[in-house]
């Protein structure tokens, strides 16, 4: 028997526009990702390793052997972006939250001294900020007659949790706006206070919608970290740089760098797809 | 114009504030082109990326399984790995392989900073294009379809302008970042703003001045491109489809 959407007409109204769309699951089914396709990607990196051994002068060693030489060496540098992008996250998470909740103080010159921090370094590139923080904070300072010192590593990770503070703000405060204005009435016409009703009625059910977003962010300073090789701190592009010099040949650049791009890929996809899962769940139903 | 330009000697003569900037001719110039060549990256690569953006939309919504499993694949590749990685496999690993004669290569850094930053923003669009088209109501479809619009009609007309004005804000987001991450083909040693602010803190020794410059000339560059769009999104908002 002809399927509904397979039948066609000359009056365009009993085509049935709507089922015969593409994209749609009835025109096409959505393509789901197996472990098949990731297969793909290691092959495509495998690829790589194969046109540049082509290139490979005769009497080096071959470009895998070099490459597992060099793997533990960026393999630790990755970790310690990840630490990086860790520790920027919760710095970020701790006052953009704040930020976000003075976005919608009572207060007018909170809200507005609020809305401007975010905006200002939302507009700010992230690479501009890492210089700012780099070269204008001190390398030690003394507290209490102790001379702390500042390390290069975490003048970075400062930069980098400037412009997740401003993401994360907008993120509580969309969140917060989110919640139908029928919960803040219901909330006062139980007496709960406007703190009481922020933190006992509004945010618990906001957080649900912050995270994804907030997943989201993690990834995208997850995969900003390497900004911090750019000035200077011992990272994972900066060690492969520093590989690449060493060994001096044009060749290995390709793969070395595919496999920079794999470790951040299998680093970030899965929790990008965590990320739609958890969008879907706790999607409003219309 | 002259006498405005002495006032910042001036200033650095009694405060100590140097912006060479202003009253030195070759460090203005070079700052003037460096800003310029910045618009003329993020213009580029705006245009290059909604391309991309549109025929990757137009591609996953094909029957064509392989072609849908190209561009998620596209998709997510170039959303989950840094786009500063991106640049160095294209300029390095990439361009090394295409050189002309005598080993000179065929694109130029400028060149390869647009290709990879298009291709890291379109990504996005392919994504932001799919759902807004996805968006249009099914009614609205049928609508058009019962006054007697064919399908390719109805998709002109009707499904594309209406994806356009859902999809406008989250386009705006992802264009607005764009313009941001141009400022990573620094790297590549792109002449850009980043890249000439560095060059003259490096000669005139005016590290703390040209920063506040940098910051606030970004700053600004991307608050007016954002004020722009939003009144570009109030303009096209489309009545009783809710807004963002």
């Amino acid at each position: 028997m002809r399927k509904l959407y397979e039948m066609s007409s000359d009056l365009p109204v009993l085509n049935l526009a709507a089922l015969n769309r593409p994209g749609t699951p009835a025109g096409a089914a959505r393509f789901e990702p197996s472990l098949v396709h990731a297969l793909l990607l290691v092959t495509c990196f495998a690829a790589s390793i194969g046109i540049a051994q082509a290139q490979a002068a005769s009497g080096h060693p071959s470009v895998l052997t070099t490459l597992l030489k060099w793997a533990p060496l960026i393999l630790k540098g990755f970790v310690f972006n990840i630490a990086i992008s860790f520790l920027a996250m919760a710095i970020g998470t701790f006052f953009g939250m704040f930020l976000g909740l003075a976005q919608i103080s009572l207060l007018r010159p909170v809200r507005k001294g609020a809305w401007f921090a975010t905006h200002f370094f939302r507009n700010a590139p992230w690479l501009v900020l890492l210089f700012y923080c780099m070269f204008l904070l001190p390398f030690k300072f003394t507290l209490f007659g102790t001379t702390v010192p500042f390390p290069d590593w975490m003048k970075a990770t400062l930069g980098l949790s400037l412009p997740v503070m401003a993401n994360v703000s907008e993120i509580v405060r969309g969140a917060i706006q989110s919640i139908p204005t029928g919960q803040w009435e219901s909330a006062s016409s139980l007496a709960f206070t406007r703190r009481q009703t922020l933190w006992m009625i509004i945010l618990p059910q906001g957080v649900k919608r912050m995270l994804p977003p907030w997943m989201n962010v993690y990834c995208i300073l997850a995969v900003g970290t390497v900004l911090a090789s750019v000035v200077g701190v011992q990272e994972v592009m900066t060690l492969t740089g520093d590989a690449l010099s060493s060994e001096n040949r044009p060749e290995l650049l390709m793969p070395f760098y595919s496999f920079v791009l794999l470790l951040f890929f299998a680093y970030c996809y899965p929790i990008a797809r965590w990320t739609v899962a958890m969008e879907k769940k706790y999607a409003v139903k219309i | 114009m002259q006498e405005f330009f002495d006032w910042f000697r001036w200033l650095y003569d009694s405060t100590g504030i140097n912006l060479t900037i202003f009253y030195d001719g070759f460090d203005r110039s070079r700052f003037v082109n460096g800003f310029f060549t910045t618009l003329k990256l993020a213009f580029s690569c705006v245009v290059l990326s909604v391309v991309i953006g549109v025929i990757g939309a137009w591609l996953q919504g094909s029957r064509l399984n392989f072609t849908r499993k190209i561009v998620y694949w596209y998709i997510q590749f170039f959303r989950n790995t840094p786009p500063l990685v991106q640049l160095y496999f294209f300029y390095f690993g990439v361009g090394h392989l295409i050189t002309g004669p005598g080993g000179v290569p065929l694109v130029t850094n400028i060149q390869w900073a647009i290709f990879a930053l298009s291709l890291y923003a379109g990504a996005f669009n392919v994504e932001i294009f799919r759902s807004g088209i996805e968006a249009v109501p099914t009614a609205t479809i049928e609508a058009a379809e019962s006054l007697g619009f064919s399908r390719l009609r109805a998709y002109a007309l009707i499904v594309l302008p209406l994806a356009f004005r859902i999809s406008l804000p989250a386009l705006n987001n992802n264009l607005v970042n764009l313009v941001k991450t141009t400022s990573i083909s620094y790297a590549i040693a792109v002449p850009e703003m980043l890249y000439v602010s560095n060059q003259i803190w490096s000669d005139s020794v005016n590290v703390p001045e040209m920063m506040n410059v940098l910051l606030i000339c970004y700053v600004s560059l991307v608050g007016i491109l954002v004020w722009l769009m939003h009144k570009w999104e109030n303009a096209m908002r489309v009545p009783g489809m809710g807004h963002a």
